[in-house]
């Protein structure tokens, strides 16, 4: 159940929602209610924005100013709106399809300019919604519909894809680790520039049951498992790290966010209107 | 031997991909037509076929891997709905300029927004103009047929343009239904192998694709483009003539029901032609004499064959499952436009109906019919099935 401080966030009109029972999706989405709620945050102040996908219905439950926007194209909207008004908090979410496939082009770019939004990269493997096909973050030898005998694409690495591109906040945490989630939600919310938040997924439905973790419980299992922290990772070699997860904080920098610098070079330009 | 099975219209798609195996697919997901590249695979992977399927990360990756495949020479497939269909639009007019037979199965869905995953025809309206050939399906077996078909007509030399095969997002493409399958052989037999004209991979007579042509040239591509669509409704013919000799399946450019002595006819496309036809069996029943004329190839519109399907009725009604928005709607359109140049004047009501997979019932095309029975004709947009 929903913790009693988040219900006002909560569009409940929409309920009950259309994830499967079991999905990671629902942990994710009270973790973020959560990070809002406790960083201070007004619903009228706070922005939900997302592309297409299963994790993307979330903007139609949470009861603050949200945008159910086009597949892949989340960022490029939420860079509007921040530009727009910049005093705004907006949270992106997205799914490994939508970030990491479509809206590949637009997530590094995001990373790239640093704007002050917090993504968080909903990643369960697969594309859900559209029946369970390979996407971009598919694990070799993984099992999909359109990889019927193992997915032979190396996946993207979110986090280092994030770091590389430029973004001041990355971190990763999975579903079982509730705690984690909203903590770095809320370090993601509380950083001025672009922030990524990664958090593994599972889609019992279309990712587990080609990949024997058929019931929510197996994967939470399987992630309980198979986590290990950034600090003992980095004395793990690359063969024992293989096929792990590593969770914890991956960057956290100071940076020129990109609507500061622009308002900056509005001032510098415009002749001190 | 033929086959009999039941299946999906989106599954028909794939088992014709299946027979015709093409060399390469390239295709990203999206509902409703995601069954069809995901059958697919699975011939993929069971090495039914010799194609080269690439999962890629987005529609216009898809079709412009199609593109550079099928100028390469390679026999090039896709699909696709909606915004996918959206997304892939900057390519659309390129493909048809560098005149690469694509075959591609589109199953028709809104465009958004508001978001909505069901059928109208929103999505292939708006590429109306970019130089492909669209071909409308009613059912499955029609689906199956024509896939084959597009092959021939989009490969043919006087032709070289890509083809949509457009059926109805769900109400097609997952109703599983019987349809009858050609054998394999019969399949590749008819297609034959493509033989490509200026093909990339010809390295001893290399050729460019995509140049820059300003003021000097554009427009003298463009009349070619033009010239090419003018053959379109002649090698359907012959296409199509061949496939009704070969299996008993007749697919003229536009499908008359009780047309002849019809003193009112109803123009619809798609799968919304089995309710109107059904009310034409209902509505005779009564002593009315009402037909319905279903357009099967929308561009190039095959306005002759309108025209000899219309020309003896008093009143008309069109029905567009797509609206243009303050404009008439499209089908609407192309039919006054056909009438006005062979100077035929039928009082026409226009109406939009099923947008976002609103259902379309027999009692909404009874409406469309009565209104004509009754003489009310006007030429304002009217709507059936909308809450007003």
């Amino acid at each position: 159940m929903p913790r009693p401080e988040v219900l006002d966030w909560l569009r409940k009109r929409f309920f009950p929602h259309m994830w499967c029972p079991g999905c990671g999706h629902g942990i994710i989405m009270h973790a973020i209610l959560r990070a809002l709620v406790d960083s201070g945050k007004k619903r009228e102040e706070t922005v939900i924005a997302s592309g297409i996908g299963c994790s993307s219905r979330m903007p139609g439950y949470i009861d603050s100013c949200t945008i159910h926007t086009t597949h892949g194209r989340s960022l490029a909207f939420a860079t509007g709106i921040k530009l727009a008004n910049p005093e705004l908090t907006i949270v992106d979410v997205m799914g490994d399809g939508d970030c990491t496939a479509i809206g590949g082009n637009h997530f590094i770019h995001a990373c790239r300019r640093n704007i002050g939004i917090t993504a968080v990269v909903m990643n369960n493997n697969i594309y859900g919604m559209t029946g369970g096909q390979a996407s971009p973050t598919t694990p070799l030898g993984a099992r999909a519909t359109t990889a019927p005998y193992g997915a032979i694409d190396p996946p993207f690495d979110v986090c280092k894809l994030a770091q590389g591109a430029g973004a001041t906040y990355v971190a990763r945490a999975t579903i079982a680790q509730p705690v984690l989630c909203e903590q770095y939600i809320k370090n993601g919310i509380a950083n001025k520039g672009f922030s990524v938040v990664e958090i593994i997924s599972s889609c019992h439905t279309q990712f587990g049951r080609k990949n024997n973790r058929r019931t929510p419980v197996d994967n939470l299992n399987y992630f309980k498992n198979n986590s290990v922290p950034l600090a003992k990772a980095q004395s793990m070699s690359p063969v024992d790290l293989e096929g792990k997860i590593v969770t914890g904080e991956f960057v956290k920098r100071e940076a020129p966010e990109y609507t500061e610098l622009y308002r900056s070079l509005v001032e510098r330009v415009g002749g001190g209107k | 031997m033929s086959r009999k099975d039941i299946t999906s219209g989106n599954w028909a798609v794939a088992e014709a991909m299946r027979q015709i195996n093409p060399d390469v697919v390239a295709a990203y997901p999206i509902t409703p037509s995601t069954d069809i590249p995901m059958k697919f695979s699975e011939f993929v992977a069971d090495g039914l076929v010799d194609t080269n399927l690439v999962t890629v990360e987005s529609e216009h990756s898809a079709i412009s891997a199609c593109l550079a495949a099928a100028v390469s020479g390679a026999r090039v497939m896709t699909a696709s709905s909606a915004n996918g269909v959206a997304l892939m639009h900057e390519i659309f007019p390129i493909a048809a300029s560098y005149r690469a037979p694509i075959v591609f199965g589109l199953v028709n869905r809104s465009l958004g927004a508001p978001i909505n995953i069901h059928c109208d025809h929103s999505d292939s309206m708006a590429e109306r103009d970019s130089g492909w050939i669209h071909i409308y399906c009613e059912d499955g077996q029609e689906v199956y047929d024509t896939m084959i078909m597009a092959v021939r007509i989009a490969e043919h030399k006087d032709v070289l343009l890509p083809v949509f095969v457009c059926q109805d997002g769900f109400i097609t493409s997952h109703c599983f239904e019987p349809v009858e399958f050609m054998d394999d052989e019969e399949v590749r037999s008819f297609i034959g192998e493509r033989d490509p004209l200026f093909p990339l991979l010809d390295i001893d007579n290399p050729v460019a694709y995509g140049s820059l042509a300003l003021t000097d040239y554009y427009f003298e591509i463009k009349r070619q483009q033009v010239e090419a669509m003018k053959h379109v409704e002649r090698v359907y013919r012959e296409v199509a003539g061949e496939f009704a000799k070969k299996t008993g399946r007749d697919y003229p450019v536009v499908d008359t029901y009780k047309t002849d002595d019809a003193d009112h006819i109803m123009v619809i496309m798609s799968s919304a032609a089995g309710a109107a036809k059904d009310t034409v069996d209902r509505l005779r029943e009564k002593g009315h004499k009402v037909g319905c004329l279903r357009i099967r190839l929308f561009r190039p519109f095959p306005a002759k064959a309108v025209v000899d399907a219309l020309k003896g009725a008093k009143s008309i009604a069109v029905l567009d499952r797509a609206a243009s928005l303050g404009a008439p709607a499209p089908l609407f359109t192309e039919i006054k436009g056909a009438l006005y140049d062979a100077g035929i004047h039928i009082p026409a009501n226009t109406y939009v109906y099923g947008l976002g997979g609103r259902d379309f019932f027999p009692h909404n095309a009874e409406e469309a019919f009565m209104d004509l029975i009754n003489n009310n004709m006007s030429p304002e947009e009217r709507y059936l099935g909308l809450r007003e």
